[in-house]
């Protein structure tokens, strides 16, 4: 456990738990690879950003391997503002929906990208 | 300060905790370094905490349409743009910067000071590579017209929060290349033989804390 002499763990951990962030990681950019949209983007990046940043904290950062009375110090006011973020977030959905029905912003305005704009020049270009 | 840390260590658990918390001289039985970095680690959490309930929040009011990140975050190689391939790459050399930095901290506490020295000028190297990166994204950006006020594509929030969040961690990453490059050098004359080596796991931490600030950034900022 922890003590003066430091955190000091076999090596192996480090190397799967490593391997395991790369294979986390690279399921969050498959979910942006294959397109998936909506609430199940918002879920699977989320959850896999959770787990990611779990391991991270849990081994990299020795915090499993910790006394509690550290541990609830690290991760107790962390998880308050999670919950701060959340109301907030929440929150920001009322404000956007009044915007619509009282300030008559638009519902259906489209983003654009960069191949949009791109090709907008091209085509001033070609009728000049 | 080792006898401080090692007396009175006597429960695990809930129990250890009432006792740790209740203590009347040493609430945290660890180096008083590491105690101070997770506080400041702590309180760093409070500040990206503030960014990211600003950004939620914006981004959730706002009724002008969010930019698409992933085709703007999109690299051609010769070929049609691969999306977000760049951003997966900085994610690629963070986490290996922080796999070099753990194994850095276990050679320290073996007192192996040449493989301790490399392994932490590799992780600080990955950690400018990082930094280049990122200012070559910035430039791309800047050059397609996205401001910290406006851009081309949608929500001109997106801009803002764009630059200032990105900005400070990359501000974080390059104080983290500095802070590791000294206790680098530090290992290598031997400044810790009588010290002690918790020096590179402090360091480590606030390693490893730039890089799980970059896991929440590129979730909640490209893949989102």
């Amino acid at each position: 456990m922890a003590s003066a002499e430091g955190q000091q763990h076999p090596l192996g951990i480090y190397y799967k738990i490593w391997i395991l962030l790369f294979v986390l990681s690279g399921f969050s950019y498959a979910v942006d690879y294959f397109e998936v949209q909506g609430a199940m983007r918002w879920g699977l990046v989320i959850f896999f950003m959770l787990l990611k940043a779990g391991f991270i904290i849990a081994i990299f950062m020795h915090v499993v391997w910790e006394r509690l009375a550290l541990v609830f110090t690290i991760l107790g006011p962390p998880t308050v503002l999670l919950l701060f973020i959340g109301l907030m977030a929440f929150e920001g959905a009322y404000t956007e929906e009044t915007r619509f029905n009282y300030r008559g912003h638009d519902r259906n305005a489209v983003a654009l990208g960069p191949s949009d704009i791109h090709h907008d020049e091209h085509a001033e270009e070609a009728t000049h | 300060m080792s006898e401080a840390t090692t007396q009175a260590v006597s429960q695990d658990g809930m129990t250890g905790m009432v006792d740790d918390w209740s203590a009347d001289r040493q609430a945290y039985h660890v180096p008083w370094g590491k105690a101070m970095m997770w506080i400041f680690l702590v309180s760093d959490t409070f500040i990206f905490s503030c960014f990211l309930i600003g950004y939620l929040n914006v981004r959730v009011t706002t009724t002008d349409p969010w930019p698409p990140q992933s085709e703007i975050f999109a690299l051609s190689f010769g070929g049609d743009p691969i999306p977000l391939i760049l951003i997966a790459i900085m994610t690629f050399v963070l986490i290996t910067s922080s796999g070099t930095m753990a194994l850095a901290v276990n050679f320290g506490y073996q007192k192996d000071k040449a493989k301790t020295f490399l392994l932490i000028c590799i992780t600080a190297a990955f950690g400018a590579t990082f930094v280049g990166m990122q200012a070559f994204e910035w430039s791309k950006l800047i050059a397609e017209g996205v401001r910290p006020w406006g851009n081309p594509f949608g929500a001109p929030q997106f801009g803002s929060v764009f630059f200032m969040v990105t900005g400070f961690h990359g501000l974080h990453v390059t104080g983290g290349v500095i802070y590791l490059l000294w206790v680098a050098l530090r290992v290598k004359r031997g400044y810790y033989d009588n010290k002690g080596y918790e020096i590179v796991e402090i360091a480590g931490l606030y390693w490893h804390f730039v890089d799980l600030v970059w896991v929440f950034i590129f979730a909640f900022f490209y893949l989102l």
